[in-house]
Parts: C-alpha cells; structure tokens; sequence
C-alpha cells in the first residue's frame, strides 16, 4: 500500500467544488482515502482534508492549485501535524459482555451515545492510530455498524511560538 | 439607462470583452440571446453543426491570438460542443463557449434539452460557470475570458439557463477580475535564470527544444534572438512550428513519432535540453526513460504541473516564455556566442545522411509529399495552414517551412478528426486578408464536411487541399505495419464521394488532380479563386507512409528512415 498523505486544501464555498476535487482525483488517477469538508475560519471559504495514496505528491498538488476555486493547499507535516477523527461505533454486548466492552470503552474514552438491548453506541474522538487501536480490541465482541467522519487535520505552531506541549 | 434583459446584458457583456465574431447556433434555450445579437456589435457565423463551431472558435483563437467565442443551446447542443473543449483544453487554446441551459425551475428535473452542461465539461475546460442570477452575466463573463486568455489559456464555459437570460437588471460594468485561487506566476525566479545561463553556458551538446507555449506567450522574437546569441540548435514541436523560422539556420525542425531525424537524434543525444513551453508529450518523447539519456533538463512552463509530470529538471522555471526569454536574453548579456563546433558538424552531418524524403515519378501515382511541397512554393508567404489529424497532419508539418508564429493551426494534443475545415473558417473569419489553406485528408473531411455550406453562406473563402487516398491512412500504416496488412475498416472507398462535385453542391469550388501533370494547375486554379470556398482533391497514393517514425511506445534512439529501415 502507498503511504498516506495529508492535505488541507482552503477552497472558495461554491457549488460544484467538492466535485471539481473529486473530479480531478478520478481523472488523474489519484486515490483518496478519506476526504472531510466544512466551513474554514474566513467567510465564504471551506477547508477540506483530504487524505490521499498518491506516490506523486507534488503532482496532485499542482494539479489541485490548477482549479480556480482552490486558493491555498497545505501539506501536512507527517508524524507532527494534529490529525483527529470522530468514529460511531456499534458493538454487540448483551447483558454478558456489557461492562467489559464498557471497561475497554473507558480506556480509550469512548462515550456510550446509545445503548440497546443487546449492542452499545459508542462515539470516539482521536487520532487514526487511537480509533483503530480500540477497533481492533472490541471487533471480537462483534462489530454491528461503523462510520467515520473522515481525517481533519492542522499542522502545529512552530517550535519557538509554542507554549506547551499538549495532546 | 433602463432596465434590460439577461440576454441583453450577454450580448453588451461580449461587446465589453471587445468581441468581434462569435460562431454559434441558435435553438430553445439560447433563443432570448439570439435575439439582441442580430443588433450586437460583432458578426455572427451560423455553423451547421456546434463541433464546427466550437473548431471555428479555435482556428480564430489560434490565428487571432484573441478569445474565440462559441455559442451553442442547451443539451445537444451543448454536448456537440464537448470535442472542441477537450480539444481547446489539451492544446491551450483560448475560447469562452456560452451555453443556454433549461430554466431554472427546471433544472434537474430531466427537461427537453436539458444536459448537466456544467458536469459533463468539467474534465474538459480549464473553468466553467453555472450563472444562477442576471446580475451575474456581466462579470462572470469578464472572469471567462480573463480565464481563458491568461496563465496557460484554455477554454472556459458559461452555462446560462433561459430564466436568467429573460430575467431584467440595470447593467453595471464589470469590476476587475480578482480571483482568490487565480494567480498565475508570470515573471522568472531570477535565481532560475541564472542557473539555466550556467548550465547553457557549460553544455557541450544543448538543443532548445520548444512548443506551444512559445506561440501563446508571443516569444518568437526572444527565441530567436536567444537561438542566435547561444547559438542552439531549436528543435520546434508540431504545436510550435513556426515559433522561429524553418529558413532560421538554427531550426531542425519537427521531433518525436514522426519528427526529422536530425530533430529526435539531437535531443537523444544532448547533454542539455532547454524546454520552454512544451510538455514532454508522448508523441515527442517515445518512451520517456530512454527519452534524451545524456541530458540534464532545463523546463520552463507557465503551467507548474507540466513542471517534473514526465521528466524531473535540474532547472524548474515557472513563468510566461517570453519574460522568461528575455531575461536570458539579458542574462547572457554579451557573452560571446558559443561555437559548438563539434556539435554542429554532427548534426549537419544527420541532416545530410537522414533527409526528408520521397519518389514522385512522372508517371506513377501521386505522392502527397509532392503535393504539399508544391502547394507550400505556390502559396502566400504569409498563407496559415490548418491540419486535420492523421498522415496529412505529419505531411505538412514536415514539408511546409513556416517563416512565422500563427500560421500553423491543428489538433495537437486530442488529436481530433475533422479539425481543419471549421478551424480553417474560423481562422479565416479572423484574418480575412490572408490566404487559408486546409490540408485535410478525405477521413478527415467527411467528418466536418458540412460546416463547407457555412464558408459558402458567409462567404469565408478557405481553400481545401483535399488529400484523398481512400482510407483512413495513418490506421492504414498501423495496420500495414502491426497488424499484418489486415485492413479492417479503414477502407473508405476511392470515388465515393465524388469530391469536386460535393463541393459543387455545398456552394465551392471543386477541382481534382489525379496525374502529376495536373497538380500545378489545379493548384494554381485553385490559389486563384477568390470569391468562394474551393476544394482541390488531390488522388494520392494509399500506399505512402509517413516516415521518419518510432514506433508507439519505443525509443527514439531507433528511428525508421524509411521502408528499408522495417
């Protein structure tokens, strides 16, 4: 598998953007691995992150910088930049199972959003490397449903403006 | 002033961006603009089908330098025009199409005519619009031509739907184009230059190696003023012959599948390659990890991404070729011009050994190598010559000697069939004084065919030289020399039609050589008339091919010279 890459690219709020994007990835043969999109801090500007297996970096950067609605694009910094992802997840835990999927729950911090008869809901926030890890600790219990909101991502302060190390 | 119609407000919108011919056809949803264009300050040409006009547009652009316009309906009409788009897009060629589009209340709701324009040409323009208010037109139009015409150009699409076109506003001029993401980089890194002047000045073997970009960036004059201070042999494209004169000693011509030997030996066997304003296509590098072995690369471009796509540079220049020509210019400065001896005794030696070349006998058929070379010394000095794709295309390229930029126009990059004839109206409707000659070949022209009774109706005189050899020649060589002389489907029979007689009926001229004795007086009839089309068909012999060639996908390092060479 090609190594991930992460771009956070500011793009004007028009209609049609998300699938000029798209368009240009499928033309050109890039994959996308996840792609989330919301409104950016500048009015009447949307920031997307994009998430992509492309051996050739430099050349979906510039093909990105070629539509006119994308202003600016900014490479993540691998390994140091703040990548965060929002999963809801449904485990299977009947009456049996249920504190010791919520024990494990805790561990991560995962908040039960729901809670049934025989499954639990749980929303967890964190890094890609977080999410996955609980996954692979609860799949046994039995996954019921998953979604993830896709990758979101800034690059930290630079070193000297920094005022303390936080998560 | 009071109150007008979006229609208007389109046509007072064009006249703005300083229009002054439109080629387009009228239907459903683009009616309300048809109206106030009868008294819009520019001409209109009715083609008769909108891929004509979309190549109409294109071969005005080309030969003008100036925006081409098009304008088609909704739906077919719109999707007629996708070719010209995808073709304007490959080859940056500057043309702003408008569209009509079904009203907004119906928009999506699978109406009469109705197509997602916007949709379906987003992969093939640079930009396009969908206008949702009247108040829009004015400047959405003014961004589509500042899109097209600057950076590298390419064509821009507005799609406008009838609601919009009927709806009424009080015009405002439009405000400067200021796009947030639009910025092109126009002038050199400095520090670029001067590493490119280093590299120049320390290579033994360098070649400049040119393309398009120097024709839209108006920097024939820099390039030929740098060819002669550096004393570089100038390798010229099939987009960018003309870019310095074929009589310019420096100039060896055309490269690449069918390029001059001289041409595609020299980038193989330089140490340097200057590229400025091309993009490394496939035609021109054969296998691109055997493309030019010895060479370090120098590659400026207006277009970052065509930067590194092929071939990575020691040298990326990003900027327009004429600025950053000139700043070369100035850079070398008075450094005296290099002699490159030893590289030049090498060349001429390729050029002496691997000419172009061909038998035309007295008595045997007729050779379109013949034909064009007699028609390029009979021709107007300042005549533009317009190619469809195919045998015919890599014939003139090769043959012709352009003295000048924009008298070269054809279909590059797609490579699309049934160019020449409506890109040889639009050129013409564009520069009038000057004599228009489509070379075309008989595949090519039934595919446009009718866009004739457009030249005829509008009196737009191009002249056709029409070169018939009863196949679709360039799949004929294919299949000649990959697939075992199995010719499937590329037969397209020898009098059917009868040319000069179609042309009679479309309102032209038609005349037909067919022996080498009749070919410099149909030519000369041909050159002569004046007061309509005409189309001279001239019966070639189907089994020429085109040579030199590298087989798709090989090394340029083998070029077969002729025949002799399979």
């Amino acid at each position: 598998m090609t190594e991930q890459q992460v771009l956070s690219v500011l793009v004007e709020n028009k209609p049609g953007v998300l699938a000029r994007v798209s368009s240009l990835f499928a033309r050109r043969g890039f994959n996308i691995h996840s792609l989330a999109v919301g409104p950016a801090a500048e009015p009447g500007l949307s920031k997307m992150t994009i998430v992509v297996e492309a051996p050739e970096l430099e050349q979906v950067k510039k093909q990105l910088h070629k539509l006119v609605n994308v202003v600016k694009i900014t490479e993540m910094d691998a390994g140091s930049a703040i990548e965060r992802e929002i999963m809801l997840v449904r485990v299977r835990a009947g009456a049996r199972q249920r504190s010791e999927v919520l024990q494990l729950a805790a561990i991560f911090r995962a908040t039960p959003v729901d809670v049934g008869v025989d499954s639990i809901t749980f929303m967890v926030t964190g890094s890609p490397a977080k999410l996955n890890d609980l996954l692979e600790l609860i799949r046994p219990f039995g996954l019921v449903d998953l979604v993830k909101s896709g990758r979101i991502a800034l690059n930290r302060e630079p070193k000297a403006r920094k005022l303390r190390a936080v998560g | 002033m009071g109150m007008i119609t979006g229609a208007e407000a389109l046509i007072k919108a064009l006249e703005y961006q300083e229009v002054d011919t439109a080629f387009g056809i009228p239907g459903g949803a683009i009616l309300p603009a048809y109206d106030p264009l009868l008294d819009a300050g520019f001409r209109h040409i009715l083609a008769r089908h909108e891929q004509g006009a979309g190549h109409m547009a294109e071969g005005y652009a080309w030969a003008t330098g100036k925006v081409g316009v098009a304008i088609a309906t909704s739906g077919p009409g719109a999707t007629n025009l996708v070719t010209p788009l995808a073709d304007a897009l490959m080859d940056s060629v500057p043309i702003v199409a408008i569209t009509g589009q079904v009203p907004t209340y119906a928009v999506g709701n699978d109406a009469f005519q109705e197509a997602h324009t916007t949709g379906i040409t987003m992969p093939a323009t640079k930009h396009n619009y969908f206008v949702n208010h009247v108040e829009e037109i004015a400047q959405t139009v003014a961004e589509a031509f500042h899109l097209a015409s600057t950076g590298r150009p390419g064509p821009v699409l507005v799609d406008i739907p009838k609601d919009v076109l009927n709806a009424r506003l009080l015009w405002k001029d439009p405000e400067p184009v200021a796009m947030p993401g639009y910025r092109p980089t126009v002038s050199p890194h400095p520090r670029r230059v001067r590493e490119a002047i280093r590299l120049i000045e320390s290579a033994e073997r360098p070649v400049l190696y040119v393309g398009g970009g120097i024709i839209k960036a108006g920097a024939g004059e820099a390039l030929t003023a740098f060819a002669a201070k550096t004393n570089m042999p100038v390798i010229t494209t099939l987009m960018g012959r003309g870019a310095i004169s074929d009589n310019n000693p420096n100039t060896l011509g055309m490269p690449g599948m069918h390029g001059l030997y001289a041409a595609t030996t020299a980038m193989q066997k330089a140490d340097l390659l200057v590229a400025i304003g091309v993009r490394f296509d496939d035609r021109v590098t054969g296998d691109p990890d055997a493309f030019a072995p010895f060479a370090k690369v120098i590659h400026a471009d207006i277009d970052p991404a065509e930067i590194g796509k092929v071939r990575v540079p020691e040298v990326p220049i990003v900027g327009d070729a004429r600025l950053i020509l000139e700043a070369m210019c100035e850079r070398w400065g008075d450094t005296p011009t290099p002699e490159l001896e030893k590289w030049w005794t090498t060349i001429r030696t390729w050029q002496e050994r691997y000419p172009l070349r061909f038998e035309q006998q007295s008595d045997g058929p007729l050779k379109p190598q013949h034909v064009i070379s007699r028609l390029r010394d009979r021709a107007d000095d300042d005549a533009i010559v317009v190619s469809g794709v195919g045998q015919h295309q890599m014939w003139a390229s090769q043959y012709w000697r352009f003295d000048q930029p924009r008298h070269w126009i054809n279909s590059g990059g797609l490579g699309t069939m049934g160019f020449a004839v409506p890109a040889a109206i639009g050129a013409k409707a564009g520069m009038p004084d000057q004599q228009v000659i489509a070379v075309d070949g008989d595949g090519c022209f039934q595919m446009t065919v009718q866009e004739l009774i457009t030249a005829a109706y509008e009196r737009i005189p191009i002249k056709v030289a029409l070169f018939n050899n009863a196949a679709h020649g360039m799949v004929r060589q294919w299949q000649r020399l990959f697939y075992n002389e199995r010719f499937s489907s590329s037969d397209l029979g020898q009098e059917l039609p009868d040319y000069p007689k179609l042309a009679e009926a479309l309102g032209c001229a038609g005349l037909r050589a067919t022996r080498v004795d009749e070919v410099d007086q149909v030519i000369e009839t041909m050159l002569e008339i004046d007061d309509r089309p005409v189309v001279a068909e001239f019966v070639v012999d189907r089994d020429e091919m085109v040579f030199p060639m590298v087989p798709a996908g090989g090394s340029n390092d083998i070029v077969l010279n002729g025949p002799e060479d399979l």
